[in-house]
């Protein structure tokens, strides 16, 4: 075995600048590298999220709402059919939960799509299945003008057995995006 | 000390989880199912491959009392590069497990074995620890995943074989990661008693 260098001051400065530089270097190219394929993977994410949550369109067009990136969208006569918008709630159980909401014409919830999860596998992240459609919390259909609200707070959605806080943010998207879409779609 | 033996030490003599309980947090927290398990398994292995081979290069140029921040920068490096590529070329696996990568870099048996074997041992020698320790995780990890989901959410690697998503709740929970670490635990124990 190769004798050790000694632990004197220079050598330890030394020896961790070195690696600490090296280190540096090889994650700012790792980076750079995968700085674009990243970008391009959460854009196709997004716009597919978009697309599933939408009502049958002819063309979109991306506005931004008081800061919220939307994506309107439009049939063949230029009348509004549907928005998607991206709405998040930290109330979740886990921290953010982030999902995408399609509203259509009439403002009634067209699909949702959940981006971003942090809650807790087996009960709150079944959040992405149990409001769609023909599932025990459907939401799809409904029109959340009156707000969103669990049946344990008075309203009409099943929340997720054992996951009340989840299914109360996932309420509290819902209500985001549609105050949202109230204002996107007076400002026609 | 011969290869074999490394092998043999990763595997099941010395394994990181059965024997010397290393990594509980993601051990506990990623085995929720199988496949989890097992892709955390895997990134930890080529964490611990990469960092004791490079670990294992420096060993006579790292001062012995900055070994410790100068392990952890090398392996917190591998670990952010583990994250990024995974974040560009596997979007779907990271959405998953993106959460528990960055907590390799405290998982103790990469700074373990750093300390522990890297430090000491040649290159080739080190290459083989990192990868068949990381590999002894894998399957420990993958075991437990296995029986989580199965008693948990009735399925296997995500084949659903009870027709419904109506398991025991409690073994995807924390508790139940707790109670089948420690029957698998001294399920292994027990064979390898019977094998000695």
């Amino acid at each position: 075995m190769a004798k050790k260098a000694q632990s004197t001051l220079i050598n330890m400065l030394l020896s961790l600048t070195i690696i600490a530089v090296v280190a540096a270097a090889a994650l700012a190219f790792v980076s750079g590298v995968t700085a674009e394929p990243i970008e391009q993977a959460q854009r196709a994410k997004k716009e597919a999220a978009v697309k599933a949550v939408l009502p049958t369109f002819d063309r979109l067009e991306e506005v931004e709402i008081e800061g919220v990136s939307c994506t309107k969208a439009y049939n063949a006569q230029d009348a509004l059919v549907g928005m998607a918008i991206e709405s998040k709630s930290g109330k979740g159980f886990g921290g953010n939960l982030v999902a995408m909401v399609g509203l259509d014409a009439e403002g009634n919830i067209s699909g949702y799509q959940i981006l971003e999860t942090a809650e807790t596998p087996g009960l709150g992240a079944k959040a992405g299945e149990w409001f769609q459609k023909g599932n025990k919390g459907d939401v799809i259909g409904k029109n959340p003008a009156e707000g969103l609200k669990v049946k344990k707070d008075g309203g009409d959605v099943d929340a997720i057995s054992g996951s009340t806080i989840t299914s109360r943010a996932f309420c509290e998207i819902i209500n985001n995006a549609y105050a949202i879409y109230q204002k996107g779609v007076n400002e026609q | 000390m011969k290869a074999a033996e490394i092998i043999k030490n990763g595997l099941i003599k010395e394994n990181p989880t059965w024997v010397l309980v290393l990594g509980m947090c993601p051990t506990l927290a990623t085995t929720t199912s199988a496949i989890n398990g097992m892709c955390m398994g895997l990134a930890t292995a080529f964490v611990l491959v990469m960092s004791n081979i490079v670990i294992s290069l420096l060993k006579s140029v790292i001062p012995d009392k900055v070994r410790i921040p100068a392990f952890i920068v090398v392996i917190a490096t591998f670990v952010t590069i583990v994250q990024l590529v995974m974040q560009a070329y596997l979007p779907d696996l990271y959405e998953t497990l993106g959460l528990f990568i960055p907590l390799i870099v405290v998982n103790c048996i990469v700074l373990g074995r750093a300390e522990a074997f890297a430090s000491k041992n040649n290159v080739w020698h080190s290459l083989l620890d990192g990868l068949f320790m990381g590999l002894g995780f894998t399957w420990a990890l993958t075991l437990v995943g296995m029986v989580r989901e199965m008693l948990g959410g009735g399925s296997i690697f995500g084949f659903n074989f009870i027709g419904g998503n109506d398991g025991m709740l409690l073994f995807i929970l924390a508790p139940g990661g707790f109670l089948v670490l420690g029957y698998l635990m001294a399920l292994v124990k027990r064979l390898q008693k019977n094998t000695k």
